[in-house]
């Protein structure tokens, strides 16, 4: 054995142990609580579905034990195996069935919406995603941008004036993305026409940002409060795909930035890989004096990135205003671009990577929600601190090795 | 093509870079240029390539002037630039790499990846430059990336190829196989910059050679009637003496001693494979190998940089193996770095102060935790002289010599204090041929005076005029030492991997 391959071994026989321990917990910490009950998943909103599924009750001690056994198995098979890159997937399928056990195991004699916590994922999942797009095109490009926060704080602010003015939501989603892109090009000229530094130059746009909206907020908007009631976006069923029973209500009676962000992951994620566009961005990015010698111009590709990932921050921003709450407060993204940020790493520079990283992000906040309406001793801000670890075991190198473009955060100086 | 740069000048503040050059180019025909770091070869060769813009003098292509303002122009105008450091993405596939800023697309601007293949293996064959368009660049080796550079080159229907320092960093092997590849496009009518330092090549490949100094052109002559002698007067503008005179060795005793040592990478990857190779005190034993086969990582740890993960390291009969660094050098080891920016010297530090870098503490330097300046600066004021450094003064910056100088002020740093091994890697990497000469010079006498010499480069000519004893380093192993002389080609086919019975077998035959 090599010793690549015994270091691979020995990390997945510390997978394996780590499995072995997640097991541990339902078996005997979950599974004598909920003994003689049941718990009740429902699997449909009751919203105008053509079918509706009936609610799915399960015995909490014998699913949850059951759960265990399938984790403990799961170690085992690691011990016993060879698993490749395929070990982190175990763990990872591992985790999922210790979430659905706690689930089991909170909603004993309860009843739980499964329909309205993966709809609050996919809901929860518009900021961060959009975010993480943003920070995977100006970081493919070359230019590091921290201050999706910022962009995110403008997009919202914009997009609750204009909705509140125009008396429309998409005038306030076009503001929320002008918002956005003003930022973006703030960040280009700081970075690339004047070659500031990276990171300190996202930091005084997200500090600028925060200093001019909660500025605005009590000079402007607690004076005028017509200007902060944005029409907002409401959910909307696409016929057809609406109907179809669970998924249907999950994904296709949602809100339009729901419906924007899955068009835009999947013509993001064709672009960036598929596309003479995208193959000039992504040189720019790894080594922009190659690109140079080859004609394409770095800086206007770099600064064109930088600006449309502020296009996207910015629609990210207005779910704020125009979807998640009803009007705009100081500093109501609460570090939400920071856990894009997380996405885009966690997510590894890909687009489709990104919305899955905000799906898993989103979901332990919609399951954050769930668990706090239901009679258990689980403190919700645990759960909320999920995006972190995650981005900690990724940027580490426990999961796979990172790799960052090459010429990220570097300035490019011709010869 | 045929090439006419006439008059150019280049200045750059405190520089004239390029004063007056004067080219030219026959279709056909390969053009050595020569001259040293400094001399402006580079800076040429970006006016021509549209990446600078020259403050005086005019290209003409084909008899018709021509302007470039980015390499696009350059590139539209038919020539082509094969960089020292490649310009290839290596996370894209060879033929992304290829077809980059001429890309094949369909309708919706997507990109056809099966057009940009076949338009490469098209080239490839007509070239015969067989290469895979699907493999990423990143995994290939050197020689196949240059191979890629030169499609690229080719792709844009290249008429003058500009090689910059093209064997650096091949094998001599490989080197065979570039020389053939240019006698190729030759034939077929283009014509080549053949950019190098090394006299030797420009004998093989070129028809004529251009010698520039000090941003000047010194002359163009016909490689056939000119003597590597003469081209290396011209180059440094004095008489040069390019053989190392040195007597016979008389080593001593064992002073290193390395007996299976390996060294792996943090990712468990194994750099060095096992070496064993000692050193005796009055000889010079050199490691060869192209860079990349472990050199680097062996001589981190041997100096304390890096852990020795097995083996032992014994020092003078001591075992060091897992010393640390001050331990070593305080030990008797000297160090002179392969990168004198990153670890030999301190840029912003004035000369005096790089000159104790490892001395600080030393009682002839500090009182306690005062130091004492009057004395550093004396040491400095002498060793500057002794060592020939050229600079204003002793409190000029690190980063405001040029490498040889800088080169200097490492040997005089590490030559001061007692040392019983000498570590040198790459001693000689980018500097005039005047320091080199005086380097050269400085190592034998260290050898003389009983001191062990452990050199690693990559420089044929370097290890052969200096070797007592000559290893080569391939993918982490080590073979050898074996007494010099060694044939240059034995050598090359042994840093290329070929077992040294058979290398050297196949020569005597």
């Amino acid at each position: 054995m090599n010793p690549l391959e015994r270091a691979a071994r020995r990390r997945q026989l510390r997978f394996a142990l780590v499995t072995l321990v997640l097991a541990v917990v339902p078996a005997f910490l979950l599974a004598p609580d909920g003994a003689g009950q049941r718990a009740t998943f429902v699997l449909a909103d009751a919203r105008g579905e053509r079918v509706v599924l009936e609610p799915l009750q399960v015995a909490v001690t014998p699913t949850v034990v059951t759960l265990a056994v399938l984790i403990a198995l799961l170690g085992a098979l690691q011990l016993a195996r060879d698993l490749g890159r395929r070990a982190p997937v175990a763990v990872g399928a591992a985790a999922g069935l210790l979430v659905l056990a706690v689930l089991v195991w909170a909603g004993a004699g309860e009843s739980v919406s499964v329909v309205a916590l993966l709809r609050g994922t996919l809901f929860a999942a518009v900021p961060i995603a959009f975010g993480a797009m943003a920070g995977v095109l100006s970081e493919r490009a070359g230019v590091i941008n921290i201050a999706i926060e910022g962009q995110f704080l403008g997009g919202a602010f914009a997009a609750a004036v204009l909705a509140s003015v125009v008396g429309s939501a998409w005038a306030g989603l076009l503001g929320g993305v002008v918002a956005g892109a003003l930022i973006g090009v703030l960040l280009a000229l700081l970075t690339i026409r004047y070659q500031a530094d990276q990171i300190v130059s996202g930091v005084v746009l997200i500090v600028l940002a925060t200093g001019v909206t909660s500025f605005l907020t009590s000079q402007l908007l607690s004076v005028n409060p017509d200007w902060n009631s944005p029409v907002r976006f409401q959910a909307t069923a696409v016929p057809v795909l609406g109907d179809i029973p669970l998924l249907g209500s999950i994904v296709f009676r949602q809100t339009m930035l729901v419906y924007l962000m899955l068009i835009t992951v999947v013509v993001l994620q064709f672009a960036l890989f598929r596309t003479r566009w995208g193959l000039r961005l992504r040189s720019v990015g790894e080594h922009p004096a190659a690109a140079d010698t080859v004609g394409i111009d770095v800086l206007r590709t770099r600064f064109r990135a930088v600006v449309l990932g502020g296009v996207l921050a910015g629609v990210g921003g207005s779910w704020f205003t125009l979807e998640a709450a009803s009007q705009f407060a100081k500093e109501m993204t609460a570090g939400r671009g920071f856990i894009a940020l997380a996405a885009m790493l966690v997510g590894r520079f890909s687009p489709v990577g990104a919305l899955s990283a905000a799906l898993l992000f989103g979901f332990s906040d919609a399951l954050a929600t769930a668990l706090q309406r239901l009679p258990v001793p689980l403190p919700s801000t645990l759960l909320r601190t999920a995006p972190y670890v995650v981005t900690l075991l990724v940027v580490a190198g426990l999961i796979g090795r990172l790799r960052v473009p090459a010429a990220d955060g570097k300035p490019y100086v011709k010869a | 093509m045929r090439l006419e740069l006439r008059g150019i000048t280049k200045r750059y503040p405190g520089v004239v870079a390029n004063d007056a050059v004067d080219l030219t180019v026959e279709p056909g025909e390969v053009h050595g240029l020569l001259g040293e770091n400094g001399a402006g070869k580079s800076t040429l060769m970006n006016v021509l390539y549209g990446l600078t813009q020259p403050d005086e003098g005019s290209i003409l292509v084909d008899g018709v002037e021509r302007q470039f303002a980015d390499p696009g122009d350059a590139i539209a105008a038919g020539i082509g630039m094969v960089h020292q450091h490649f310009m290839l993405v290596p996370v894209f596939t060879v033929a992304e790499n290829i077809t980059l800023g001429m890309e094949p697309t369909d309708r919706f601007g997507r990109y056809d990846r099966r057009a940009a293949n076949a338009t490469v293996t098209e080239l490839a064959e007509r070239f015969g430059l067989p290469v895979d368009p699907d493999a990423l660049v990143g995994d290939l080796p050197v020689g196949l990336q240059q191979r890629v550079e030169i499609l690229k080159a080719l792709a844009r229907d290249a008429r003058l190829l500009i090689l910059d320092e093209p064997t650096a960093v091949l094998t001599p092997q490989e080197a065979d196989g570039l020389f053939e590849s240019i006698r190729g496009f030759q034939a077929a009518g283009r014509s080549v910059i053949f950019i190098s330092h090394k006299l030797r090549e420009h004998h093989e490949i070129a028809d004529r050679i251009t010698v520039l100094r000090r941003g000047r052109t010194i002359g163009t002559v016909d490689a056939s009637t000119s003597e590597p002698q003469q081209l290396a007067d011209m180059m440094v503008g004095r008489p040069v003496i390019l053989t190392v005179d040195r007597a016979p060795a008389r080593p001593g005793d064992v002073v290193l001693e390395l007996d299976g040592v390996s060294v792996e990478a943090p990712d468990g990857r194994l750099l060095v494979d096992r070496v064993d190779l000692d050193v005796h005190a009055g000889e010079i034993v050199a490691i060869a190998g192209v860079e990349g086969n472990g050199q680097t990582p062996l001589v981190e740890a041997l100096t304390g940089l890096r852990p020795v993960t097995a083996g032992t390291v014994t020092l003078a009969g001591r075992d060091v193996t897992g010393a640390d660094r001050r331990t070593l050098l305080r030990g008797g080891v000297g160090h002179i770095p392969e990168d004198r920016n990153e670890h030999g010297l301190v840029g912003g530090f004035t000369i005096r102060d790089n000159l104790v870098l490892n001395l600080w503490d030393d009682e002839r330097f500090a009182h306690g935790r005062t130091r004492r300046r009057d004395v550093i600066d004396e040491h400095a004021t002498r060793m500057m002289d002794e060592f020939d450094v050229r600079a204003p003064s002793t409190t000029t910056t690190a980063d405001a010599l040029s490498g040889g100088n800088q080169q200097k002020v490492i040997v005089a740093r590490e030559f001061a204090r007692p040392i019983e091994l000498l570590v040198a890697a790459q001693p000689t990497r980018g500097i005039d041929v005047g320091s080199i000469e005086y380097i050269h010079g400085r190592l034998v006498a260290k050898r003389d005076a009983g001191v062990g010499v452990l050199l690693v480069s990559s420089e044929l000519d370097e290890v052969t005029a200096l070797a007592d004893r000559i290893a080569v380093m391939f993918r982490g192993h080590l073979v050898g030492p074996f007494p010099a002389p060694l044939a240059k080609e034995v050598i090359g086919l042994m840093m290329a991997g070929v077992d040294p019975a058979e290398a050297m077998a196949g020569e005597a035959a």
